[in-house]
């Protein structure tokens, strides 16, 4: 801080980064939010690593069904998370179901992420009627409740993780548009830019080299906010039967027949939910971190 | 204003014309298309469907059905249902009220509760309420709204039994204090997301508001500081959040789909995913289009409401 | 005569996360009734920092910390209730800020925002308030005063909306006005007009001006004494005429060399200088003399053992400067 606050806007400013009761506890806030983004992330870790080996650790099969054992209650035998109504182990289940849903989570955010860069891309960059007309597409589609577009995008095809994960890009890539087309707007006019330009480079180069890396930050949060959002929109779908198709399992699809169970067999509901709202924390909090750490601001602060 | 309005009037004018290209591409190219629920029926020769399609006209070229679909919409023929044959725009009409119900009150509660949370929160900034109502928001976001259904049902309906599960109101009764009973549990899992919303939102244009010149020549005046941060920096800070507000609706009607299937609530997203079930293509297309047209309608209304209340927008 | 306002060594320390920022480091000096005061100096000086301190506005929170004492009739300002502070904040004290478009409500009326000033200190209905506000923008100078009432600030100029704001903070006649940068922010034709205007009202009320400015050019105009800040401590206070024809401190010196229009005749051919370097960082404010590492005269020594004293030279002339009999003569 080279000038002292003279201006009382400024003042306000340095004050706001230096209260001293405040300057502590703002400083714990950050560590704490650094901690919350670092836990999320052992929590991800943690997530991928149990779904990817867990199944293989546990004495059941997720598919196996075992009529005699129906409706067995957590923590009170065999089963770790107890069973469902056909005697399936809630355990198996639930990891299986993850390995589901988190592989729709990141392959919907690594596709939506393009969908949205390159859309975001091209009509920041060129700006005028292709900008215009793209960035009012992304406005038209925004028009639509997301679970309405899903659910009717998702009614018509056959449902299967591919699809499904189609789908829930399909849904989920117009913020990452409207996000990089603001950056690249901004970015586009900026010296290095026309120097590459005068330098004879491609559109392509342009767009590829030096507009894109420079507009990582905000992309990269926004892809980590889009993993959360697409296990999200996949438990939605799947709760509501439209998404992945018992037997294969999905945390969404775990809940879709629990609500009938919650008076006798209330940990079908919960435990799923449970698992649902971790991995989705997780991502919100890694991908808050991130803006943070980033320095990008977008949507809520 | 006028020239506000109409520009207003004209761009959503445009989107909506987008929008319907959006649902009526999206439905016709799906696999199947309106024929889907025809194939469906045992029995039907490959000669009868091409009847059929005849028949609803899916046999010419898209642009053409495009049009006279569209011809129709505006005129207010959204046609009629495959199930009862009732027409489309009579029976969203009908499940209208229970969602408008449900969105209505999840919002008085969302604002109120996110109001002050977020005043609050912008007022004693990095303080433990302020951290905790941060977190909590994050995880209140990453809730799946279906889920947090179950629980409310599984606490105040099955164990504690202060809530009804589900439904508009008890057969036989319908007093006014009956549907008000059967609102509480279903407004508060929808608000759950909104009051999240609201509550980041309205913190942080309550801070940037307090960081304003005009915040320190009210202070300046000698003011009470209750009357600086209500008169002054509330009333300005709730300017944004009447635009965040139309921002919302899409939010709302989507979370209210997920919150009627859990407590069997007879409104628009209900009606959405039987009509889905049930293959029937007019409603789908006929809800799709609605919500598209309702969300159009909230932002357009925020923005008037905006124009209205803030005194620098002209009105000319 | 007894000061309205006697400032004792008033400290304020903006804690930040990178260590302690010092503003103002012991300043001291008192106003009289019906006088101006101008308090010169560069951004970063600690001159608004001083006049907010008065109005205890510093930032709220723990991370500013207001030392000293500040007397105002029998009162402490600084070891006041709040309550008690707001009753004197815009009644018997007043300020005006720099930035005109920014420190208007833009969703209150000009009228509203006048009345509220008057109301809060005034046991008044809306009425007279408003008559009372619609005679104040008469006063400073706004055509069609009653119908000026239902503006909004964005209806008006920068220069209209500072006429406003002293029109505001003249509502409840107050003893003190402190004004903050007022014409900084304004066209070089308003400037003379808001001058202008706020000698005439001073001359009219009788009340005090606190003018803080960097632009000494101003101060020729309107000040009665002058105060020259650097680097949070006062370095040179004088009579406005004495201060503006023999400065004894460098910076002074420095400062009216660096002002396009110049009072007195002997300067008439120099050219425009500004002063070399920058203000310093105040957490690492340099041994000795602050100004020493800029100042055309300092001497290895001398300078940059230990702080000068503030010296009395001649009745109510004060000055920072080890050196202020050697270089005196040349300086000026």
């Amino acid at each position: 801080m080279s000038d002292v606050a003279d201006s009382p806007r400024e003042i306000a400013r340095a004050a706001d980064e230096a209260p001293s009761r405040r300057a502590r506890s703002r400083a714990l806030r950050r560590f704490m939010r650094h901690r919350l983004a670092i836990l999320g992330l052992v929590v991800i870790v943690l997530l991928v690593f149990f779904t990817a080996v867990g199944p293989h650790l546990i004495a059941f099969d997720d598919l196996h069904i075992d009529v005699r054992n129906r409706f067995q209650p957590p923590f009170a035998g065999p089963h770790i998370l107890g069973s469902d109504p056909l005697g399936r182990d809630q355990l198996a289940r639930l990891l299986m179901a993850g390995r589901v849903s988190l592989t729709v989570g990141f392959a919907a955010m690594a596709l939506s992420t393009l969908v949205g860069t390159l859309v975001g891309a091209v009509a920041g960059y060129y700006g005028g009627l292709v900008g215009v007309a793209l960035m009012r597409f992304v406005d038209a589609v925004l028009c639509f409740p997301t679970i309405f577009l899903l659910l009717a995008l998702a009614a018509f095809v056959t449902p299967s993780v591919v699809s499904i994960t189609l789908i829930v890009a399909a849904t989920a890539w117009m913020e990452v548009a409207r996000v990089v087309e603001g950056q690249i707007r901004a970015l586009r006019d900026r010296d290095f830019a026309i120097a590459a330009e005068v330098l004879g480079a491609s559109d392509l180069h342009i767009m590829l080299r030096e507009l894109i890396p420079n507009a990582m930050a905000p992309i990269v949060v926004a892809a980590t906010l889009n993993v959360a959002r697409a296990i999200l929109l996949e438990s939605y779908v799947s709760f509501l039967g439209y998404g992945i198709q018992p037997p294969t399992p999905s945390w969404g699809n775990m809940l879709e027949n629990a609500q009938e169970y919650l008076g006798t067999a209330p940990w079908l509901a919960i435990i799923p939910g449970i698992a649902i709202t971790l991995a989705v924390t997780s991502f919100n909090f890694v991908g808050d971190g991130l803006r943070d750490a980033l320095d990008t601001r977008l949507d809520i602060a | 204003m006028t020239r506000y309005l109409v520009h207003r009037l004209g761009q959503n004018l445009i989107l909506l014309w987008l929008v319907s290209v959006i649902a009526f591409t999206v439905l016709h190219l799906a696999p199947g298309g309106p024929l889907a629920q025809f194939a469906l029926v045992p029995g039907l020769t490959q000669a009868d469907l091409a009847r059929i399609a005849h028949q609803m006209g899916l046999d010419r070229s898209l642009p053409v059905q495009y049009w006279e679909w569209f011809r129709r919409m505006l005129v207010g023929d959204w046609g009629r249902s495959y199930r009862d044959t009732q027409p489309v725009l009579l029976v969203i009409g009908s499940h209208l009220f229970a969602t408008l119900e449900l969105m209505v009150s999840s919002t008085i509660i969302a604002v109120l509760l996110g109001t002050w949370v977020g005043v609050l929160g912008a007022i004693r900034r990095y303080s433990l309420f302020d951290y905790l109502a941060t977190v909590g928001a994050m995880i209140a976001l990453s809730i799946p709204t279906f889920w947090f259904g179950l629980v409310v049902i599984y606490i105040f309906s099955v164990k504690l039994a202060w809530l009804p599960a589900g439904n508009l109101y008890t057969v036989g009764d319908g007093s006014f204090l009956d549907f008000a009973h059967h609102l509480i549990a279903p407004s508060l899992v929808l608000a759950l997301v909104t009051v999240a919303i609201w509550s980041r939102y309205m913190r942080s244009s309550m801070l940037e508001v307090i960081n304003q010149d005009y915040i320190r020549t009210a202070r300046a005046k000698g003011l009470r500081e209750r009357s600086v941060l209500i008169d002054h920096a509330f009333r300005n800070a709730l300017l944004p959040m009447i635009t965040i507000a139309g921002l919302q609706l899409p939010t709302l009607l989507s979370g209210a789909l997920v919150t009627e299937t859990v407590f069997t609530w007879p409104g628009m997203g209900r009606l959405f995913l039987d009509s889905i079930g049930y293959r029937d293509y007019p409603m789908v297309m006929g809800v799709l289009m609605f919500s598209a047209v309702l969300v159009l309608l909230g932002n357009l209304m925020a923005d008037l409401l905006y124009a209205a209340s803030d005194p620098r927008i002209r009105l000319d | 005569m007894t000061p309205l306002l006697q400032v004792e060594d008033l400290r304020v320390r903006f804690r930040t996360d990178t260590g302690i920022i010092p503003a103002v480091n012991g300043v001291s000096f008192v106003v009289r009734p019906r006088e101006t005061l101008a308090l010169v100096g560069e951004s970063g000086s600690g001159k608004s920092v001083t006049g907010l301190s008065i109005m205890r506005l510093t930032p709220r929170g723990g991370g500013c910390r207001v030392e000293g004492r500040i007397r105002f009739g029998a009162a402490d300002l600084l070891a006041l209730p709040e309550e008690d502070m707001r009753a004197i904040r815009g009644n018997r004290i007043s300020m005006i800020f720099q930035e005109p478009m920014t420190s208007l409500n833009p969703v209150k009326t000009v009228g509203e925002q006048i009345a509220e000033a008057i109301r809060c200190h005034r046991q008044i209905g809306r009425q007279a308030a408003l008559d009372r506000a619609a005679e104040l923008l008469h006063t400073v100078g706004i055509p069609d005063a009653r119908q000026r009432l239902a503006s909004y600030p964005h209806h008006m100029s920068g220069g209209m909306r500072q006429r406003v704001m002293i029109a505001m903070a003249l509502s409840c006649e107050p003893d003190l006005l402190i004004a903050d940068e007022p014409t900084t922010a304004l066209d070089v034709t308003v400037q003379a007009q808001i001058v202008e205007l706020l000698k005439r009202l001073q001359q009219q009320t009788g009340m005090s001006v606190i003018f803080i400015t960097h632009n000494l050019g101003v101060v020729a105009d309107i000040a009665d004494r002058v105060m020259v800040m650097y680097a949070g401590r006062i370095v040179e206070q004088a009579g406005t005429v004495p201060l503006l024809t023999s400065p004894l401190m460098p910076y002074t010196q420095g400062l009216l060399r660096s002002v396009p229009r110049l009072p007195a005749g002997q300067h008439q051919r120099r050219r425009l200088d500004a002063i070399p370097g920058n203000v310093p960082d105040p957490a690492e404010l340099p041994a000795g003399c602050s100004f020493r590492p800029r100042c055309p005269h300092a001497v290895a020594g001398v300078c940059d053992t230990t702080l000068p004293e503030l010296e009395d030279t001649a009745p109510g002339h004060l000055v920072r400067c080890r050196r202020w009999r050697d270089i005196a003569p040349a300086g000026a």
